[in-house]
């Protein structure tokens, strides 16, 4: 058996932003994709979009300078970058229904090998759903990639061959960043693009359960 | 001469029927109209229906209204917060009925309604338990779901600088669902923390005209979080 290292969570937000293409306008989910944000590299000019009807959100505010009108998704405070501009609810909407935006990176409770997505509901008897802009955000961008550990705290893969959870859209995510491999999901099923050093192919299907081309 | 500006909350609200449908703008911190809501509380009125993209914070405010037994039904994209507890005791209770709504069709429906479309068909959902039993059709090999307008009898919303024509400004993130909510009721009650003159609005600039407006109130800017102002000095 190799031995390999997970990626942390700063080490998979790089390996993220590293796919970000100059110019790009991206949307980052709710929790571990805002991280993306802080790894993207030197020379590149990303446009980071906010549901509530931001364009050019900048890094958080210093302590003292937050202003509550000027908010994230997650009703964090922002700042605005020279350049960023205000819009309304049904135009930010429109903005990624309309497939204006490059990408968004969105976290997930399970993504099948085909690419269907969920992430809003995990289906609990007496939960109260929520959805937000998720289901909007997974069918607008073109393109939708996840960013998760491969596994639930039991062990379980998270890359399934059917979702057992509520579904937010079918076969909307095409890349799935995990902290041990990032893979293509394609209408055949998954397709490796890359693992962490140690870890070998072999080992990869057997955690995730799931044939993965190469 | 047209003059919009009321002189008091009793004024700017008008009366308000029971069983009326309530839109309530703002996101977050940004853009709540919480004093028309408290106006709304004095008020009275009863077994409405509101839509708002959440379903309140804490005790004050939207919560508020559910706490005092005023809402039958609301209708909202995120209820559950980490202190919506006045909406999730009400909801396990069975006191008030929820339909959530994808956030992006929440918005697009109030914009259906004020634009005079009687339907459209938006690929959010398609495939989803939100979707279930709503009219579904291929068009060009894409799925969509068919949504309709959601029409309010009153819009309470937040703005920044308005005039006695009912042209507002808004400021920065707290315009969110304020413009598709104005055009979407019969009637719209902004809050503004500026009252200006006519013309003293650049026209280029102004965000919501006076058209969808029927009442403006002015409000002190309130230096708190939930006022979405910071703290002056």
């Amino acid at each position: 058996m190799n031995t390999y290292q997970r990626r942390s969570k700063d080490e998979l937000a790089k390996r993220v932003a590293q796919d970000i293409h100059d110019g790009a306008y991206v949307n980052l989910g709710i929790g571990m994709p805002t991280l993306v944000a802080n790894h993207v590299p030197a020379g590149r000019e990303v446009i980071l979009h906010s549901e509530n009807g931001i364009l050019g959100m900048g890094a958080s505010p210093v302590a003292g300078e937050e202003d509550y009108d000027l908010i994230n998704a997650g009703k964090q405070p922002v700042t605005l970058l020279p350049g960023g501009a205000f819009f309304h609810h049904a135009d930010s909407f429109a903005m990624m229904r309309g497939g204006h935006l490059d990408i968004c990176v969105l976290g997930a409770f399970q993504v099948s090998a085909t690419g269907d997505l969920a992430n809003w509901s995990t289906g609990e008897a007496g939960a109260i759903p929520a959805v937000g802009g998720a289901m909007d955000l997974a069918v607008g961008a073109k393109q939708t990639w996840v960013m998760m550990d491969l596994l639930t705290k039991a062990g379980e893969s998270k890359l399934v061959q059917t979702c057992t959870y509520p579904l937010t859209a079918i076969g909307c995510v095409k890349r799935v960043y995990t902290d041990l491999a990032t893979l293509a999901c394609t209408p055949q099923g998954l397709k490796l693009v890359d693992k962490v050093d140690g870890l070998d192919l072999a080992q990869l299907q057997q955690l995730v359960g799931l044939p993965i081309s190469e | 001469m047209i003059d919009k500006i009321a002189q008091s909350m009793a004024d700017a609200l008008g009366p308000v029927a029971d069983g009326s449908t309530v839109l309530i703008g703002g996101f977050g911190t940004a853009g709540i109209p919480n004093e028309l809501i408290d106006g709304l509380i004095a008020q009275g009125a009863k077994d409405l229906t509101v839509v708002n993209n959440n379903a309140g914070n804490g005790d004050t405010g939207l919560a508020a209204l559910l706490k005092a037994g005023r809402v039958r039904k609301i209708i909202c994209s995120f209820p559950r917060q980490t202190d919506s507890h006045v909406f999730d005791g009400l909801y396990r209770s069975g006191k008030l009925e929820l339909e959530l709504v994808p956030q992006g069709n929440l918005a697009e429906r109030l914009r259906a309604a004020g634009a005079g479309v009687g339907a459209f068909f938006t690929p959010t959902g398609f495939g989803t338990e939100l979707a279930l039993g709503k009219e579904t059709r291929e068009i060009n090999g894409r799925h969509y779901v068919l949504e309709y307008p959601i029409y309010g009898d009153l819009a309470l919303i937040k703005a920044e600088r308005g005039d006695r024509w009912g042209n507002l400004t808004y400021r920065k993130a707290a315009r969110n669902f304020g413009l598709v909510m104005a055009t979407a009721a019969k009637r719209t009650v902004a809050t503004v923390h500026e009252l200006v003159s006519l013309g003293e609005l650049d026209p280029e600039h102004i965000v919501t005209p006076g058209i969808h407006v029927s009442r403006v109130l002015q409000i002190d800017r309130v230096a708190t979080q939930g006022g979405g102002f910071k703290k002056a000095g």
